[in-house]
C-alpha cells in the first residue's frame, strides 16, 4: 500500500528512541505564487524547460523572514513568552504522537519550537549574538527554512504538548507563527493556501458554488423523505430563520460527516426549529487558524457575520467541526463581533451538541436508544475541542456534553483509555491543515497512538464505532484507519447516532 | 578586593532585578490579540489565579507529565526557596527598617530548614542533570548553555553546604554579615578570607548576570503564558487588542463580502 512501514500497534503506549532525520524527506507542496498573493502573501515561480516550475523563496528572503519575526514577536505575547521560557526540561518530548508514529526526534514538541527558537536566539537575544554555540542559536539559511517547512508541516496543531509544559509552551502558536513566516517569504502550504482562495472566492473549502450546493441539499431531502417518509428541510438562504447553521463543507458530500448534517436536520425538524444554512457562509472551517493569520481569519469569519445580518437570524450555530468551533467559541466574537444583534439568551455561537443536548434534556425528541444497539460507541476528543474550546458553562464542559449526547441515544458507551482522552487526548493524526495526501506517511504515522487505543478498546470492552465531532478527525480517520484493519464505517458522526435514535412524527421504517 | 566583590554583587543584583523588570515589562506591552488558553480552563480571575498557584507551588502540569522530572525540579526549587530564606539573616539588620522580620528568619526552624535544603537542592540537581545526560529525548534537545546552568547552580550549592559543614571550610559569619550589610550601604567592609566563599560569591554573580539574558526568564515567563492566565469567556466578553482594532475598521470592505 506505501513506501513505508506502517507502524504495529502495541497493547501498552510505547514511548519510542528517537532516531534522527526519519521525517527529513517529507514535505508539503509548496503554494503558486498566484494562490500566495490571493491571500496577501508572496512567491516566485522559476519555469523550467520541460519540468514542473519550482517555487521558490522572493528575493530578500532572509531579511524579511527577520522583519517578519520581529513583527510576530511584537504582536503576540504568546510567541514572545515562548521563545524565552522553555527551560529544556523534557517534559514535553514524549507527548506529540508525530514523535511517537515517526521516531524523528525533530517531531518531539520543543525540538521543534528549537528550530524556530534556534533562530530567535540569534537574532534577538544577547547570549545569541554573541555566544551562538553556547546556548544553540543559529544563522537563518536556506536549509534552515527548508527544515521550517517540513517540520512545521509536521505539527498538527493540536496542543497537547502544551498541557503538560510546566510553562504552557503551546507549540502549536509557534508553529503558526513558522508558517506565517514563511508565507511572507515565499513558501506557503499548496493545500491550506488553495483551500483558503477558495473560500474567498467561492465560499466553501470544496469549491462547491451555490448552485451545486442548492442540488446537494435538495438531494438529501429527497433521500431522506424517501427513506423515513418525513419531508425533513435542509433549507439554503432563508431569510428571517431562527438559527443560521454553519457547518463544515465536508458535511454535504462525505461520510461519515453527511449522516451528521442529516441528524442536525433531523433534530430542527423534530423541535419545530426554524433554521438555515447560508450559501455564502458554506463553511465553518477556518484554514486561517492554521496558517497563524489573524488577517485571513478574520476574514473568512467576517462571512458568517455578514450571513448573519443578511439573513436577519437571530442565534449562530455551529455544526460538528474541531477548529471551526476553536474559531467559533473562542475567536468569533473577536474577529467578527460584537453580535449584540443576536439573540443574547443563546450563547453565540452555540455548538450543534449544546443545542441537541438541551434538547434532549427538555424531552423535546422521540429517542429510541435500542435503535444504536447494534454498536458498542467510544468517543474521540477533537484535539481543538477539547485543548481550545470550551461548551456549555463550565470548565469541562467540552468532554461531558458530547459524552451525554451520545449516552442519551445510544445504550453502550465506553471511554478509551485515561491519558488518551479529553485533555491528553491523541490528536487524529490529521489536524492543523496536514489532511493533504501529500503528507500521507505523516498521517499514517500521527495516527498511531489513537489507533492503538482505539484498538485496545475493540479487544477489551467490544467497541465497534468511533464517533467524532470533527470533519477532519472523521476525513482522517475514514482513510487512515483502514491502513491498521479497520473499516471506514466504524467511524460515525454524533449527530448520526442521533439521527439513528430519534423517531420522528410520522416516521415509517424501511423494512429490512 | 572585597570591594570589588561588592560591586560585582551590587552590580549582579541590579542587572538581574533590572533585566527581569525589562522582560516583564516587555510582555505586558505585547499584546495577546487571541483567546488561547489551554483549556478547560478557568472561567473566573479567581480561578485563574489558582491555576497559576498550581503551577509556581507545586508545578501541577509537570507533575502529570513526567514524575521524575517532577521529583528533581520540585525538590531542587523547594531547596532553593528555603536556602535563600535562610540567607535573609545575611542582609536583614535586626535593628533595621526590616528588623521586625528578623525573628522569622533567624530562628532554628528556618535556619535548619534552609541549611538541610542545601543537601536537597544539589540532589535534585544532581537528578537533573543525570536525566540530561541518560534520557536520550532530553540529551538530544540539550545545549551546552543546559548542562553548564545546572552545573553552575551545583557548584554554588555545594560550595555553600562545604561552608555549613566542613569546619575547615566554616567562615566567619559575623564578618559577612557586616560586609553584606555595609554592602548594601556602600560602606564596603572586608570579606572573611575564604576561597570557598570568593566561589560561592563569584558564581552568584555570575547567576545573576545570566538569569535575565538565558532560560532561566521562564521565572517570569510562567506568569505571562496566554495559555494558563487567560480566562476562558470569549463568547461572554469580547477580547480584542489594540493593533486588532484597526482591522475592524477595514474588515468590512473585502470584495467577496459585498457581492
Ligand atoms: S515541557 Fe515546556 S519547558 Fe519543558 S522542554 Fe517542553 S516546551 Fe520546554
Ligand atoms: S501541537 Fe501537537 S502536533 Fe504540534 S508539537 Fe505539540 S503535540 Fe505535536
Amino acid at each position: 500500500m506505501a513506501d513505508y512501514e506502517v507502524p504495529e500497534l502495541k497493547e501498552y503506549p510505547v514511548v519510542p528512541l528517537p532516531v534522527e532525520g526519519t521525517m527529513e524527506h517529507l514535505s508539503p507542496f509548496v503554494a503558486k505564487p498566484e494562490f500566495q498573493e490571493a491571500l496577501n502573501y508572496v512567491g516566485k515561480k522559476i519555469e523550467k524547460e520541460g519540468e514542473m516550475p519550482e517555487y521558490v523563496l522572493v528575493d530578500g528572503w532572509h531579511d524579511k523572514a527577520i522583519e517578519k519575526m520581529g513583527d510576530l514577536l511584537g504582536r503576540y505575547r504568546g510567541f514572545q513568552v515562548f521563545m524565552d521560557s522553555c527551560v529544556k526540561c523534557g517534559a514535553c518530548t514524549d507527548k506529540c504522537h508525530y514523535f511517537i508514529g515517526t521516531k524523528d526526534p525533530k517531531n518531539m514538541p520543543v525540538a521543534r519550537q528549537d528550530l524556530l527558537r534556534s533562530v530567535y536566539r540569534r537574532y534577538f537575544t544577547f547570549a545569541g549574538k554573541f555566544f551562538p554555540k553556547l546556548v544553540g542559536a543559529r544563522d537563518l539559511t536556506e536549509d534552515v527554512v527548508q527544515e521550517w517547512y517540513s517540520y512545521f508541516h509536521q505539527c498538527s496543531e493540536c496542543r497537547r504538548c502544551s498541557v503538560f509544559c510546566p510553562y504552557g509552551i503551546d507549540t502549536a502558536e509557534v508553529t503558526m507563527a513558522a508558517r506565517e513566516i514563511m508565507a511572507h517569504i515565499g513558501k506557503g502550504q499548496k493545500y491550506n493556501n488553495e483551500i483558503i482562495g477558495k473560500v474567498f472566492t467561492i465560499g466553501n473549502n470544496l469549491g462547491l458554488p451555490e448552485k451545486a450546493l442548492a442540488n446537494v441539499l435538495e438531494g438529501l431531502e429527497e433521500d431522506v423523505e424517501y427513506d423515513i417518509e418525513v419531508p425533513v428541510k435542509f433549507p439554503l438562504d432563508k431569510k428571517g430563520a431562527d438559527i443560521l447553521l454553519v457547518t463544515p463543507s465536508a458535511d454535504f458530500f462525505a461520510e461519515p460527516h453527511i449522516d451528521g448534517l442529516i441528524g442536525y436536520a433531523k433534530v430542527f425538524h423534530a423541535t419545530n426549529t426554524s433554521w438555515t444554512l447560508s450559501s455564502r457562509a458554506s463553511e465553518a472551517a477556518n484554514f486561517g487558524l492554521f496558517i497563524g493569520s489573524y488577517e485571513n481569519m478574520q476574514r473568512i469569519s467576517m462571512r458568517i457575520r455578514t450571513a448573519a445580518l443578511e439573513l436577519g437570524v437571530k442565534r449562530i450555530v455551529y455544526g460538528e467541526c474541531g477548529h471551526a468551533w476553536r474559531v467559533g467559541y473562542s475567536f468569533l466574537n473577536t474577529l467578527a463581533g460584537p453580535f449584540d444583534f443576536l439573540d443574547q439568551n443563546y450563547p453565540v455561537p452555540q455548538h450543534i451538541c449544546e443545542f441537541t443536548l438541551d434538547k434532549l434534556q427538555k424531552g423535546e425528541l422521540n429517542i429510541d436508544k435500542s435503535r444504536n444497539d447494534d454498536k458498542t460507541v467510544t468517543f474521540h476528543d477533537s484535539c481543538n475541542v477539547a485543548r481550545a474550546s470550551g461548551m456549555g458553562n463550565y470548565p469541562g464542559g467540552q468532554f461531558d456534553i458530547p459524552r451525554a449526547v451520545i449516552n442519551a441515544v445510544c445504550n453502550n458507551y465506553v471511554d478509551m483509555e485515561p491519558g488518551t482522552t479529553h485533555d491528553a487526548t491523541f490528536c487524529c493524526g490529521g489536524g492543523g491543515g496536514l489532511l493533504t495526501d501529500d503528507l500521507m506517511e505523516l498521517r499514517v504515522k500521527g495516527i498511531l497512538p489513537r489507533a492503538s487505543a482505539l484498538n485496545n478498546a475493540v479487544n477489551e470492552n467490544g467497541v465497534t464505532h468511533m464517533a467524532a465531532i470533527c470533519a477532519i478527525c472523521k476525513s482522517q480517520f475514514t482513510k487512515v484507519l483502514p491502513y491498521y484493519g479497520f473499516t471506514m464505517d466504524q467511524i460515525v458522526s454524533v449527530h448520526q447516532l442521533v439521527s439513528e435514535a430519534i423517531i420522528l412524527e410520522g416516521q415509517v421504517d424501511p423494512e429490512d | 578586593m572585597s570591594t570589588l566583590y561588592a560591586i560585582l554583587l551590587l552590580a549582579a543584583t541590579l542587572f538581574m532585578l533590572g533585566g527581569l523588570a525589562r522582560k516583564a515589562r516587555q510582555y505586558r506591552a505585547t499584546p495577546a490579540p487571541l483567546k488561547i488558553p489551554v483549556t478547560p480552563a478557568p472561567k473566573t480571575t479567581g480561578g485563574v489565579v489558582l491555576r497559576l498557584a498550581k503551577e509556581v507551588i507545586f508545578f501541577a502540569s509537570l507533575f502529570r507529565s513526567n514524575k521524575w522530572t517532577w521529583i528533581f525540579g520540585w525538590m531542587f526549587h523547594v531547596s532553593l526557596a528555603l536556602a535563600f530564606v535562610r540567607h535573609l539573616r545575611y542582609v536583614i539588620d535586626p535593628d533595621g527598617m526590616l528588623g521586625f522580620i528578623w525573628p522569622l528568619i533567624n530562628n532554628p526552624i528556618v535556619q535548619s530548614f534552609g541549611k538541610y535544603a542545601g543537601i536537597f537542592l544539589v540532589l535534585g540537581l544532581a537528578g537533573l542533570l543525570a536525566r540530561r545526560i541518560l534520557v536520550a529525548r532530553v540529551r538530544y534537545i540539550s545545549a551546552p548553555s543546559d548542562y553548564l546552568m545546572l552545573i553552575l547552580i551545583m557548584v554554588i550549592g555545594i560550595s555553600g553546604l562545604m561552608m555549613s559543614f566542613v569546619p575547615s571550610a566554616f567562615i566567619d559569619i559575623v564578618q559577612l554579615k557586616s560586609f553584606m550589610l555595609g554592602m548594601l550601604s556602600f560602606d564596603f567592609q572586608e570579606l572573611p578570607t575564604s576561597v570557598v566563599l570568593l566561589i560561592h560569591l563569584t558564581l552568584v554573580a555570575v547567576l545573576g548576570f545570566v538569569l535575565p539574558i538565558s532560560k532561566l526568564l521562564h521565572i517570569p515567563g510562567v506568569f505571562y503564558a496566554p495559555t494558563r492566565n487567560q480566562v476562558d469567556n470569549p463568547r461572554e466578553k469580547r477580547h480584542i487588542a489594540d493593533w486588532a482594532k484597526k482591522l475592524d475598521e477595514t474588515r468590512d470592505s473585502y470584495p467577496e463580502l459585498r457581492d
